[in-house]
């Protein structure tokens, strides 16, 4: 019925010209490598740098959200980056180079993460590559900086189980905000508790950690429920942990996923009194946003703006006087602040902006800085920093108080090998995949 | 129209061939061809909703669907490939202990994903449309529900994130059929294959558009009772563009993922399936390079415009969208024609394939 009414030479025509492509695409292969190559001659290793720092100025990435759902936390994050860069430039810049940032977006979308972080480490040159936030963002973001051999510093709290060769971390791995919001729960007495978290990978992996935990320090996991990120009705897995009566909730949500999770926990009768909250997601960033009263619930953070440290009330200042400023100082933020600081003392413990330079000074040199939150130490073999933990609870100004904290600080133990209960078989499937 | 300038449009393909496939990898930077070769993959799938909705008036609202089964088809044997014997990092991150789901297991074998980027949009293509034509779903109605796929299957992804990666999707790609795809020579012949099946599904749809078949298409988007009435089943000829569509669709999503390096269903729900839309308005959707050079433009304009303007770009797009709906329903490549119709007044009626399009205007 569809016969056409071609001749047999627009056919052919057609026949020729899809060949031809083929054909060229299949010249154009014999040049590449092929799996199981010599990794050296398989072209594998990065092209050279195209960094220029031989004038007055080094330029450095910074790569947020500044649309979509994530923008709300990634701003503020973006700001607090260009108000270290300010501060690092009037004290004269690293290495004596002025900073020139490249500001990218995000756009709360994993594949611009990737495309962006290609565009800045081999369009604009970057030295480093600073920004994400969700975990999807890092991990789209780092088989980029491994295949360019560039550098990338995260400063949001994560999962762990992960390390890199090409990005430092900046906030909290699981044993410094979870272990210790699990020890803070069972020195409380808590019997049972109910994990609630948004679809994806932290809260999931989070998750899977607190329920072996939770097993060693007895501990009965009375129910876990997930949401997609970008949804925000909790109403029938709120009605799920009325029913489970748990000593508490473990809130690993993140976004503003958080304000109907909030809001459905009120109008479930729920209350702090009875069946707190602890979070590891809600700041003071976002506790007025919550839209209700979120007062006597926790959260597990390294720093709070209550924090009383010789430098924090500086930065609190700082900030405050800062254009585009929130008014309030949160974890991520500090984290950020850190990050970029970090960079400056790796680059002159170098002595260069050099990637693999900068990576061996993290092993050779003992980098430390005296951060908001105490004087951190960057370990150099897997890029974290040392962090103490601190649970605040929300009091009426929607600040923190601080009602327990870990004392000395706690050294970042990504693949958590320094705690028995974490299952050897799984670590080792993790580092093989990972690898 | 079609049949006045045999010769110019294929000329034009030979033009767009040229300039992708021997200029393109020459004059840009690894960046840009990388970037080309992702406008190229919604090229694909726009080409695809032009014949489908340009020339069959059926609005294709969640092509997404089809980009996911070639993304995901692709995104699975990639991961499986770079994963090796052990399960990819990502599954063992949800649920140590659990196995491979059995799914993914067939995907292990090259062969069988090519086969699947192919069959799996024609069958599911095949189905949907069998069963909407013969009823004679339409218009809005067919454009809300392909919409609602589209976001159902985003949200299934979503939601079962240990079986396909959820929220976060499939990234960390290291092999591409046997080939580093780390390697820049390697990543110009994923460009190049990508660039060659654009041109291909070009020169696919001009036959189409000429033949017998074309012209069918055409009469059941404008008057489907008359085309019943000469004993033609409009249904089958919708549902051969539908098809054609999704599979031209699913093509440019599995070669989405070497070139992007991560698939996520943000890529494949609502909104991306609207923007494969928007490209394609804006260029002219019933015309032969409209919707692949729209679908391009608009790429670009999220590439570059994204990086100058983050929270303006979005506006522009929409504002172009609008003032091109408003004052060009034909989109950019309709431009020529008004020209020409302006110079020479006296013969009032434009092309025919504008003419038959603006009467569907009118009655929808």
């Amino acid at each position: 019925m569809f016969t056409t009414t071609t001749t047999t030479t627009r056919r052919r025509t057609l026949v020729t010209t899809g060949a031809l492509g083929m054909t060229l695409a299949l010249v154009l292969a014999g040049c590449g490598a092929r799996a199981g190559d010599d990794p050296a001659a398989a072209g594998s290793s990065p092209a050279a740098s195209c960094v220029d720092t031989s004038g007055g100025t080094v330029k450095l990435g910074f790569l947020n959200s500044l649309t979509g759902g994530m923008a709300i936390s990634e701003k503020t994050v973006s700001n607090v980056l260009h108000m270290a860069a300010d501060e690092i430039n009037n004290g004269g810049g690293i290495l004596g180079k002025k900073i020139q940032y490249v500001q990218e977006d995000g756009a709360t979308d994993w594949p611009t993460f990737a495309e962006k972080t290609e565009k800045l480490l081999t369009q604009d040159c970057v030295a480093a590559i600073f920004g994400g936030w969700t975990s999807s963002s890092r991990k789209a973001v780092k088989p980029v900086v491994e295949k360019l051999n560039g550098l990338f510093f995260y400063p949001v709290q994560y999962e762990g189980l992960e390390s890199s060769p090409n990005i430092y971390y900046t906030g909290a791995t699981t044993n410094q905000q979870i272990i210790p919001a699990m020890d803070f729960l069972a020195a409380k007495g808590v019997k049972t508790l109910f994990l609630a978290g948004s679809d994806y990978v932290f809260p999931r992996t989070a998750n899977a950690i607190i329920k072996l935990y939770a097993a060693k320090l007895g501990i009965k996991i009375v129910g876990e429920e997930y949401v997609p990120l970008d949804k925000d009705d909790w109403t029938s897995q709120v009605a799920k942990i009325v029913a489970a009566k748990p000593d508490f909730i473990f809130n690993t949500i993140n976004g503003s996923s958080n304000v109907g999770f909030v809001k459905a926990y009120y109008d479930a009768g729920l209350t702090p009194a009875k069946t707190p909250i602890i979070s590891v997601s809600i700041a003071e960033e976002e506790a007025p946003a919550m839209g209700h009263e979120v007062t006597g619930n926790y959260a597990s953070w390294n720093y709070f703006q209550s924090l009383k440290t010789p430098t924090n009330p500086k930065f609190i200042q700082s900030w405050k006087a800062y254009p585009n400023s929130s008014g309030v100082t949160s974890d991520p933020m500090e984290a950020a602040y850190i990050s970029l600081y970090l960079y400056k003392s790796l680059v002159e413990a170098a002595g260069s902006f050099d990637v693999d330079a900068v990576n061996a000074a993290a092993k050779s040199h003992t980098i430390t800085f005296d951060a908001p939150e105490g004087k951190v130490t960057l370990n150099g073999k897997n890029h974290h920093i040392s962090k103490p933990g601190h649970i605040g609870q929300i009091n009426a100004s929607n600040q923190f108080d601080i009602v327990w904290a870990s004392g000395k600080f706690i050294e970042p133990d990504p693949y958590l090998e320094g705690y028995g209960w974490f299952p050897a078989d799984i670590r080792k499937q993790l580092v093989d995949a990972a690898g | 129209m079609t049949k006045l300038k045999p010769w110019i449009s294929l000329g034009g393909i030979g033009v767009f061939a040229v300039l992708l496939l021997a200029v393109a990898p020459v004059v840009l930077s690894d960046h840009w061809l990388n970037n080309l070769g992702k406008y190229c993959c919604w090229a694909i799938a726009a080409v695809g909703i032009g014949l489908a909705w340009g020339r069959g008036g059926m609005l294709v609202m969640g092509q997404g669907v089809f980009f996911a089964l070639g993304a995901y088809s692709m995104a699975m044997h990639l991961t499986l490939e770079t994963a090796g014997d052990r399960v990819p990092g990502f599954m063992v991150l949800y649920d140590p202990l659990a196995p491979l789901p059995a799914f993914w297991e067939p995907f292990r074998s090259a062969g069988f994903t090519l086969v699947a980027i192919v069959l799996l949009p024609v069958v599911v293509a095949g189905i949907l449309g069998y069963a909407l034509f013969k009823r004679r779903v339409k218009g809005a109605y067919f454009a809300i529900l392909t919409q609602a796929l589209a976001v159902a299957l985003a949200t299934l992804i979503s939601s079962t994130i240990r079986e396909t990666g959820g929220d976060t999707g499939l990234s960390d790609f290291k092999y591409f059929f046997g080939f580093v795809l780390n390697d820049p020579a390697n990543k110009v012949m994923v460009y190049a294959i990508t660039a060659a099946l654009l041109v291909g599904c070009l020169l696919a749809v001009r036959q189409l558009y000429r033949s017998r078949f074309g012209e069918l298409l055409v009469a059941a988007r404008d008057a489907e009772e008359r085309v019943r009435f000469l004993g033609y089943d409009p249904a089958n000829v919708k549902l051969v563009a539908f098809v054609v569509s999704a599979l031209m669709a699913s093509v440019g999503g599995a070669m989405f993922v070497p070139l992007v390096g991560i698939i996520t269903p943000a890529e494949i729900g609502a909104a991306a399936s609207i923007l494969m839309i928007a490209g394609v308005a804006f260029g002219g959707r019933a015309s032969l390079f409209g919707p692949a050079l729209g679908a391009m433009a608009v790429g670009w304009g999220q590439s570059s415009l994204g990086s100058t303007w983050p929270e303006g770009w979005t506006y522009i797009l929409g504002l172009l969208f609008v003032v091109v709906i408003l004052f060009l329903p034909h989109g950019l490549s309709s431009l020529p024609a008004r020209f020409a119709a302006m110079r020479r007044r006296p013969e009032p009626p434009p092309a025919p394939a504008i003419a038959a399009a603006e009467l569907e205007e009118v009655r929808s």
